[in-house]
């Protein structure tokens, strides 16, 4: 079933896009991540123009942080004015990243740049995830009752000034590090073509205390702006947006995703998080890879560019 | 057969008219050469892989005797536009592949489709290919840089030329032009599933004893079809209401996935 792509201007395998999109929203129904994280490096491996995989995969992030989103606002564990305020971050981030990503094409440096992120932060949040789960998993073994939220500590986070009060997450912290985190994933989120539930997630428990249930769903309701907005400036900007390959990819993840979340209720907490965290280490040392090992081929050819 | 080439012979005549001239007639050569497409516009569909484009050519004023003896030959090649190209280099920099240096051309044909009756270096010699330019070892890629010392020139030159026949962009097919009559051949040329739009130049050239005679060519145009040129067009020409059509469609993708899959 091929599949002629207008933007990308070339020929793939419909049912080779289909699966892939598919398999990511498996995973991302599983581990209630968008799942951007996934689908921008293989759309690299299967040789679509790294601006256009990056632009495509946010586009694509959208439809399946929607559908993740629709089920946490029919459980209530959604915290709108959290989400508010990462989106405003989000939005600043996103927007310098959308120019630091045209100016890196223009240099012919794209490539590495988006390769060398993924590394980072695939890498670290991979690692701190997989060390953090295997403990988890190691103590429970033991007997031990695990709580992930430690009572009564203080972060220096908690001292800074112009606090907030977050009623759906029994929170009352600075508005500071919130618009940070927002602008700082808003930021990769333009680079790399990802959401950032990968980064937030992490970031809302360990760093601001949210509570579990509400952060995942809060993640994903933002997520949808900020992917919105990043596809938006793309198309607007670098015209990178194929709307045919994005779709083909949204139908096949929005089916994944229904059945991963299934299969992720029969899976404990500190497993899935085991699990997530071996995919996104492997994720990271498959770029890593790339980018320390000879490549095949040396030389590639790019178009003239614009700046 | 001779229904057949009744056919071919009318196709020529109607697209004979439309063919160029040849540029210079030395004295002694009379032979001719013209060539028509079996179709002058080629459109690229959803489910577009690649296909392959025939060209009839006819050759007047043919000397029997030589004819017999396979005297003649004859290349086409299917120009795409011409685009300028940055060739890349990757260098090991702190352990990493880095692109580092860089060569500029300012004017590559994006694709090269070569058909011959034999390979390219029994026909002639390569000085009259590097004169006319002719076939992807041979072709003139002017570099904007003209200071570059000649060993980058050639290193990124052959590089360029490595990439294209890869990806399937350049390429050449020996034996694709088969002579039908004496005065009758046809040629096969291969377009690549990734061929670009736009218009694009079929060029045949006559030789004969190894010397090249005449060159005659003939334009044909390949287009997106109607959805996938709206598409490009929009992206392009409305690219804000693009984008946000592209965000309206993944969230009615994903709101109805879930309506959808979530009922059992």
């Amino acid at each position: 079933m091929n599949i002629y792509l207008p933007i990308a201007e070339m020929s793939v395998n419909g049912l080779v896009v289909l699966i892939m999109g598919a398999a990511v929203g498996f995973l991302s129904g599983l581990f209630g991540v968008g799942g951007g994280f996934l689908i921008t490096p293989l759309l690299i491996f299967y040789n679509i123009p790294p601006a256009i995989a990056v632009a495509t995969g946010a586009n694509q992030v959208i439809a399946s942080s929607m559908s993740g989103a629709m089920a946490h606002f029919r459980r209530r564990t959604l915290d709108f004015k959290l989400a508010g305020v990462l989106l405003v971050g989000g939005i600043f981030g996103s927007s310098i990243g959308i120019v630091v990503f045209a100016w890196l094409r223009a240099l012919g440096q794209l490539d590495l740049f988006i390769s060398l992120l993924y590394v980072v932060f695939l890498g670290s949040i991979g690692g701190l995830m997989l060390v953090e789960s295997v403990n988890t998993l190691r103590k429970s073994r033991g007997g031990a009752v695990v709580s992930m939220k430690k009572a009564g500590q203080h972060h220096w986070i908690h001292k800074l000034p112009l606090k907030m009060r977050f009623r759906a997450s029994k929170l009352f912290v600075s508005v500071i590090p919130v618009l940070a985190l927002g602008a700082g994933i808003g930021f990769l989120a333009a680079i790399m073509g990802v959401g950032g539930g990968f980064i937030m997630v992490p970031a809302l428990i360990y760093l601001l205390k949210v509570p579990t249930n509400v952060v995942i769903g809060t993640s994903l309701f933002q997520i949808i702006f900020t992917a919105a907005f990043t596809t938006i400036v793309h198309a607007a900007t670098n015209q990178t947006v194929d709307v045919v390959l994005a779709f083909l990819l949204m139908v096949g993840g929005v089916a994944g995703a229904q059945y991963g979340a299934k299969a992720g209720q029969k899976l404990r907490g500190e497993q899935l998080r085991l699990l997530l965290a071996l995919l996104v280490v492997a994720v990271a040392l498959r770029l890593a890879f790339d980018l320390f090992v000879q490549p095949g081929d040396l030389y590639s050819l790019g178009p003239l560019g614009e700046f | 057969m001779r229904l057949l080439l009744g056919s071919i012979l009318l196709l020529l005549a109607t697209f004979g008219a439309g063919a160029q001239q040849p540029a210079s007639v030395p004295d002694n050569n009379p032979e001719t050469i013209q060539i028509g497409l079996s179709t002058d516009r080629i459109t690229i569909t959803t489910d577009y892989s690649g296909t392959t484009l025939t060209v009839f050519g006819a050759l007047t004023d043919v000397d029997q005797q030589m004819a017999r003896q396979g005297r003649y030959d004859v290349i086409v090649v299917l120009e795409g536009p011409a685009r300028p190209v940055v060739v890349r280099r990757k260098d090991r920099v702190l352990g990493m592949w880095i692109n580092t240096q860089s060569e500029t051309f300012v004017n590559v044909p994006i694709s090269y489709s070569v058909s011959t009756t034999r390979p390219l270096q029994d026909m002639a010699q390569p000085s009259t290919y590097r004169r006319l330019s002719l076939g992807a070892d041979y072709m003139y890629m002017q570099p904007l840089d003209r200071d570059d010392t000649p060993a980058t020139i050639e290193e990124f030159t052959a590089a360029l030329r490595e990439r294209k026949e890869t990806t399937g962009l350049y390429s050449e097919l020996i034996g694709g032009v088969q002579f039908l009559s004496p005065n009758l051949f046809r040629a096969t040329l291969e377009l690549a599933p990734n061929v670009p739009i736009g218009t694009h130049r079929a060029r045949a050239f006559l030789f004969k004893n190894g010397l090249f005679i005449k060159e005659t060519s003939a334009q044909l145009s390949i287009r997106k079809s109607g959805l996938e040129q709206s598409i490009f067009q929009a992206a392009h020409e409305y690219s804000l209401l693009y984008g946000i059509f592209a965000v309206a469609l993944a969230i009615v993708t994903g709101w109805l996935g879930r309506i959808i899959f979530s009922r059992d």
